[in-house]
C-alpha cells in the first residue's frame, strides 16, 4: 500500500486558514477535507515524490539567491540605461553541463534562473544533461558555468539527491 | 477614510514603492531600447522580480501597521509569482527560438 502524504495536505490546510483568517471548526474541517481530497486525487499526476535531505542548505541558498536577485537587477538596469562604460554587451546562449537529475531540483533551478534578471532558461536536453541558458551579458562563459554549478547546482543536489 | 499610518511603516514603505517603481520603469525602458526579443526578455524580468518584491514588502509593512498585527499574505503572492514566472519565461523563450533564428554576434 502506498504511503499517504500528510505534510503537503496539512500545509495546504494551514494556507487555507491563513487566507480565510477564520479558525472555526467548520472551516478547519472544510480545509482538511478539500486538501486531503485534492492531494489524494492528484497523486497519480505526481509520480515522483521529493526526498528532502539537507533542508538547512535551502535557507542558505535562499539568501544567496536573494542577494543575486538584487545584484542582477542592478546589472541589467545599468545595461538598459547604457551605463556599461562603453563596453559592448554580448548577449548569447550558453550550454551548461548538468549533474542534477532530480525533477524537483531542476524545477527550483528554473525558478532561480528566472528570478535573476540577466539569465533565462532556454531549454534542457531530454536526459536533462545539458541546460541551455540565454545570458544578457555573457563576458566569460567558463566563469558563468562555474558560478551556476557551484552557487546553485551543488546546494540543490545536497537538498534533493 | 484613510487610516493613520505610523511613520515607522510609512517611511520605509514609501522608499520601497519608489525603488520598486523605478526598477519596473527601467525594465520597461529596456523594452524600447534593447534590440531583440532575447535581450528584451531580461529587462522585463526586472519588474517581475525585485520590482514586485519591493511593492510586496511595502504592502506587508502598511497592512501590518494598519491592522496592528503581522500580516503576511504577501508571502503567498511572492510564492505564487516565483512558482509561475519560470513557466511563462520558458514558454516564451521556446516560442521565440522556434520562430526566429537566434542572433549570433
Amino acid at each position: 500500500m502506498r504511503r499517504i502524504p500528510v505534510l503537503f495536505p496539512l500545509g495546504l490546510t494551514v494556507l487555507w486558514l491563513v487566507l480565510t483568517e477564520s479558525m472555526t471548526l467548520g472551516n478547519v474541517l472544510l480545509g482538511l477535507v478539500v486538501a486531503f481530497g485534492m492531494v489524494l486525487s492528484f497523486q497519480k499526476l505526481r509520480p515522483v515524490r521529493p526526498r528532502l535531505r539537507q533542508v538547512h542548505v535551502g535557507f542558505i541558498l535562499l539568501f544567496v539567491v536573494l542577494k543575486d536577485i538584487i545584484k542582477s537587477n542592478i546589472a541589467v538596469g545599468r545595461i538598459v540605461l547604457g551605463l556599461t562604460g562603453g563596453r559592448e554587451v554580448r548577449s548569447d546562449f550558453l550550454d551548461i553541463p548538468l549533474d542534477l537529475r532530480d525533477p524537483h531540483g531542476l524545477a527550483v533551478l528554473a525558478m532561480i534562473v528566472t528570478a535573476t534578471p540577466g539569465t533565462v532558461w532556454s531549454g534542457l536536453t531530454d536526459d536533462s544533461s545539458v541546460l541551455r541558458l540565454h545570458v544578457l551579458d555573457l563576458q566569460d562563459p567558463e566563469e558563468w558555468i562555474r558560478t551556476i554549478k557551484t552557487r546553485y547546482e551543488r546546494p540543490l543536489r545536497e537538498i534533493f539527491e | 477614510m484613510i487610516p493613520e499610518i505610523p511613520a515607522w511603516a510609512a517611511l520605509p514603505a514609501t522608499l520601497l514603492l519608489i525603488i520598486g517603481g523605478l526598477l519596473t520603469l527601467v525594465g520597461s525602458i529596456g523594452l524600447l531600447r534593447l534590440p531583440n526579443f532575447f535581450m528584451r526578455i531580461h529587462s522585463v524580468s526586472m519588474g517581475n522580480t525585485l520590482g514586485v518584491g519591493c511593492v510586496l514588502v511595502a504592502s506587508m509593512l502598511i497592512a501590518s501597521a494598519v491592522a496592528e498585527r503581522p500580516v503576511v499574505h504577501e508571502l503567498l503572492i511572492t510564492l505564487f509569482v516565483v512558482f509561475t514566472a519560470p513557466i511563462t519565461a520558458i514558454v516564451l523563450m521556446q516560442a521565440a527560438i522556434r520562430r526566429t533564428k537566434p542572433p549570433r554576434r
